[in-house]
């Protein structure tokens, strides 16, 4: 079991909780259990199967973009966190 | 309606001068539901552009943390437009990840990257797309007598910068 911390802006998903927990193997394991408990959730997060450009995950304190994307491996009692990009700009 | 300091105020649009031509970002936090923003925390703008800012995604980690530990939130989301009005832009609109926020931005546009230049400084609500600007209220200090820090903290990338240039 992991812990997922939730950002702000998905809490309407969760009914507002900021950790919730899920099970898996990899990330994209855990997203689907999100998605089993959460509807909605998954396409706030990916994007045609990948990990949204503003959106970051970490399982504990590694953003997946340097340890294999969505197959990450997510050992038991690891915390996965979900974070926008804080990013804009005139352009 | 925003009420900020006016030292953190002016710290924000010193930021803003001293990244020109770049964008200049970052964050006041202050405590949750306090809408108080208290902390001044000027991050690096990883993309090192003239039109795009993004904090780089380890610094982002830090500070979310560092935030949670302090029970803090982002009061306040601030960064610079370098060429064109202080007004959200549509990707400023579709990024903006903090409903909670205060997005205030600054231009240092036509002069205003020069000290002592007057400079635009608002302030938006950005909400599933529709932005709505807000009245800006400077104070001198907070009434709950929060004293706002605008010391650069020790995890702050920006100061961490400073520190080693």
């Amino acid at each position: 079991m992991a812990e997922v911390r939730i950002p702000t802006i998905l809490r309407t998903y969760t009914g507002g909780e900021r950790v919730v927990p899920a099970t898996g193997a990899t990330v994209a394991e855990v997203i689907d259990e999100l998605e089993t408990n959460h509807t909605g959730i998954k396409e706030r997060i990916l994007e045609n199967d990948e990990v949204r450009r503003f959106v970051n995950i970490y399982v504990n304190d590694e953003d997946i973009r340097f340890t294999g994307g969505l197959a990450t491996s997510v050992a038991d009692a690891s915390t996965v966190v979900i974070l926008p990009a804080v990013a804009g700009g005139a352009a | 309606m925003l009420t900020i300091d006016q030292e953190t105020r002016d710290a924000i649009i010193a930021h803003a001068r001293q990244d020109h031509p770049d964008e200049a970002c970052g964050i006041v936090a202050g405590p949750i539901r306090s809408d108080l923003p208290a902390r001044f925390i000027p991050m690096l703008n990883a993309a090192m552009s003239p039109t795009f800012y993004e904090f780089d995604s380890g610094d982002l980690l830090r500070l979310y943390r560092e935030m949670d530990d302090n029970d803090e939130e982002p009061v306040v989301v601030y960064h610079s437009h370098t060429a064109t009005e202080a007004y959200p832009s549509r990707t400023d609109i579709d990024l903006a990840g903090e409903p909670g926020a205060h997005y205030v931005l600054v231009s240092t546009r036509d002069g205003a990257d020069v000290e002592g230049a007057v400079m635009d400084f608002r302030s938006y609500r950005i909400v599933d797309g529709v932005v709505t600007e807000e009245e800006v209220r400077v104070v001198d200090g907070y009434a709950d007598g929060t004293t706002p820090s605008t010391a650069p903290s020790s995890t702050a990338p920006e100061a961490t910068k400073k520190a080693e240039s």
